[in-house]
């Protein structure tokens, strides 16, 4: 029983980084049509800026917000840059450049900030909370990481749902013609989309970053298990990627806590399949639809 | 028997004749050419060959059937562990090995098309990328069969006697692998032409069209899967011989996706497509650490400098040539022509079957 509350904890705080991730790619998604392969790299290089940012004296919170500005940035440019030319082009073709991305920034971090593993500090405590003489395997950070993925969730539901900024972007992402006819800069939306996505993006690379430790290739497996999650809950939905993103981190906290650590992929592998078998576009989609 | 003999004039058509003696020639003008060059560059051919035989498998299912794959390198992992597992303390033919992992990996293509064929765009994306992330890590899991992280070793197919006692390994190698990548691309040349690859063309283009017509969906998606699966397997087993050593480390989500990516850049769709794509995946990261370890960088930055080249092509071709260096190709030699022609020929109301939007 014991066991089973420490890998639900587990599972919850890791989960709720996969939805972090998960979220970023549904945003994109939605936007423009794109599963962002790049996002992971993404994140990876702004928490190197964090890092950077942390060695020259700089508080952590400021690192913090330094590296949730420049994923904005950088979402920003990786969509007005490079997505927009290739947007009428097959959609595999933004797929691979979005993996271009991925190996670039794979390859530039290390040129430019060394590649040795490094630390990352976290911004409370790692140590479990004591209630009374029980040690919980919950620490104040992993409450930090909850707090702001749920915080960062609310922000955009109130973003999409009550603001007249927001509706822009629902509209320019439903259908680009009408929204253009009715006066939406189309194109501004989609970069604002990437931008807000990329920011959801950092936040999981801090976050997760002080258990993984600091390395170019560190967030490929939160890209993986954050992609997954995505299309277990379905990609059209944003409550759909925060349910996949949890359900993507408890399943792998049960799998390799129960039936051990090297069969936890498999095992994600398994139920993953096994979900899409019966919803083939993921738990919170709405009726399966094919364009005729 | 005038019945047989019209069957058997009517399988030998113009076309077949034609592909067994293009491939014939490609054969008997790469076997010259790997007898002129060093065992460094036999080695690249026989990688180049070998990807080939995947790229052109996966491009029968992603290029023409229309479904992504992000798992084909587990797949080329099946076809690898069946190899080794073949081999360890035996000494089988190298046919018997080949065909033997070719089959192994159609039976885990056909379970997991049965699958795929539900699925559609990014959700089959993510179900195939699942599949190639979990399915090395059984290798690791059940290290008493599969060696673990540190793998199984291969021995290296032995040139037969008449070549010569000192024929190069390597040699060797690069004539087997050429081979079987001729053979496989004269057979799904065939199939593309045939009444079968026009199904997996309709299912592409419009599912309901296709369904339609009396076409049954789910059933062409499973057959592409598994053909797709064996040309996987076929590539796995000739990788096992190639690379002396079979870990899961080798066959992790990157080589899935430098498969796709080889097809991307190559050109969609087509089997020529698959060949320049490989080339790409082998020589330019070969010629990039070539070129950086020459200039002497500081390690930080040489040893990265090939892995930012790759991705620099990736990006630069899909804005450049969003149609694969084939596309590129073909309308560098339409333009070259339309030149030469001096006439300005209306191609209006000529359909272009492999590409019918015209794009």
């Amino acid at each position: 029983m014991q066991r089973f509350f420490v890998l639900t904890l587990n599972g919850l705080t890791e989960g709720m980084i996969y939805a972090a991730m998960a979220l970023a790619l549904v945003l994109i998604w939605r936007a423009t049509r794109v599963v962002n392969f790049a996002q992971g790299a993404m994140a990876m290089f702004t928490t190197y800026i964090a890092l950077f940012a942390l060695e020259r004296g700089a508080p952590y919170w400021l690192a913090f917000i330094v590296a949730l500005l420049s994923g904005f940035l950088l979402g920003a440019v990786v969509e007005r840059v490079l997505v927009r030319p290739v947007e009428s082009a097959p959609p595999l073709n933004v797929v691979i450049l979005t993996l271009g991305v991925l190996l670039m920034l794979e390859a530039l971090a290390p040129m430019l900030f060394g590649g040795q593993i490094r630390s990352f500090p976290a911004a409370f405590s790692i140590v479990g909370i004591r209630v009374g003489s029980l040690q919980v395997p919950f620490s104040a950070f992993d409450l930090f990481s909850l707090v702001s993925v749920l915080l960062l969730m609310a922000l955009l539901l109130l973003l999409f749902q009550r603001t007249d900024l927001g509706l822009r972007m629902r509209a320019a992402a439903f259908n680009a013609e009408v929204a253009r006819l009715l006066g939406v800069r189309v194109g501004r939306m989609l970069t604002l989309g990437w931008a807000l996505a990329s920011v959801a993006g950092a936040l999981a690379g801090l976050l997760i970053a002080p258990s993984l430790l600091l390395y170019p290739t560190y967030m490929d497996q939160v890209l993986v298990f954050g992609f997954t999650g995505s299309i277990l809950g379905g990609l059209d939905s944003p409550p759909g990627a925060v349910v996949g993103g949890l359900a993507m981190g408890f399943a792998l906290s049960y799998v390799g806590g129960y039936l051990g650590s090297d069969l936890e992929t498999v095992g994600a592998l398994v139920i993953l399949i096994a979900v899409l078998m019966v919803r083939p576009s993921g738990l919170l989609a709405w009726r399966a639809q094919r364009v005729v | 028997m005038p019945a047989a003999v019209a069957r058997w004039r009517s399988l030998v058509t113009p076309m077949l004749s034609r592909h067994l003696g293009l491939a014939l020639g490609a054969f008997i003008l790469l076997l010259l050419l790997s007898s002129q060059i060093g065992a460094y560059d036999d080695y690249n051919l026989a990688a180049v060959a070998i990807f080939a035989i995947a790229t052109a498998g996966l491009n029968l299912l992603t290029g023409v059937n229309g479904q992504l794959s992000l798992g084909h390198g587990a797949l080329m992992a099946v076809g690898a562990y069946s190899t080794s597992l073949m081999l360890r303390g035996h000494d089988l033919p190298l046919i018997l090995v080949l065909l033997a992992s070719l089959a192994a990996a159609s039976l885990v293509g056909a379970v997991f098309g049965v699958a795929a064929a539900r699925l559609r765009g990014p959700y089959l994306a993510g179900a195939t990328l699942a599949l190639a992330v979990g399915l090395p890590q059984i290798a690791t899991r059940y290290s008493h069969v599969f060696g673990g992280e540190e793998g199984l070793t291969v021995p290296p197919p032995t040139a037969p006697g008449w070549l010569g006692a000192d024929f190069p390994p390597e040699r060797w190698l690069a004539w087997i692998a050429i081979a079987a990548a001729l053979v496989t691309m004269v057979l799904l040349d065939n199939l593309l032409q045939s009444s079968v690859g026009r199904t997996f063309k309709a299912v592409r283009d419009h599912e309901a069209a296709a369904a339609l017509a009396g076409i049954n969906v789910a059933r062409t998606q499973v057959i592409a899967f598994v053909i797709s699966s064996a040309c996987a397997g076929l590539a796995g087993s000739l990788f096992a011989y190639w690379a002396g050593l079979t870990a899961p480390a080798g066959f992790g989500v990157a080589l899935s996706l430098q498969l796709v990516s080889a097809i991307v850049i190559g050109g969609l769709g087509s089997l020529s497509g698959a060949v320049w794509g490989s080339i790409v995946l082998v020589y330019v990261p070969a010629l990039t650490s070539g070129m950086a370890s020459s200039l002497k960088l500081p390690s930080a930055v040489g040893n990265n400098l090939p892995l930012l080249i790759y991705g620099a092509v990736l990006v630069v071709a899909m804005l450049v040539v969003p149609d694969g260096i084939d596309g590129g190709l073909r309308r560098l030699f339409a333009l070259a022509r339309a030149r030469l022609a001096g006439a300005t020929t209306n191609h209006k109301g000529v359909v272009d079957w492999d590409d019918p939007a015209g794009s």
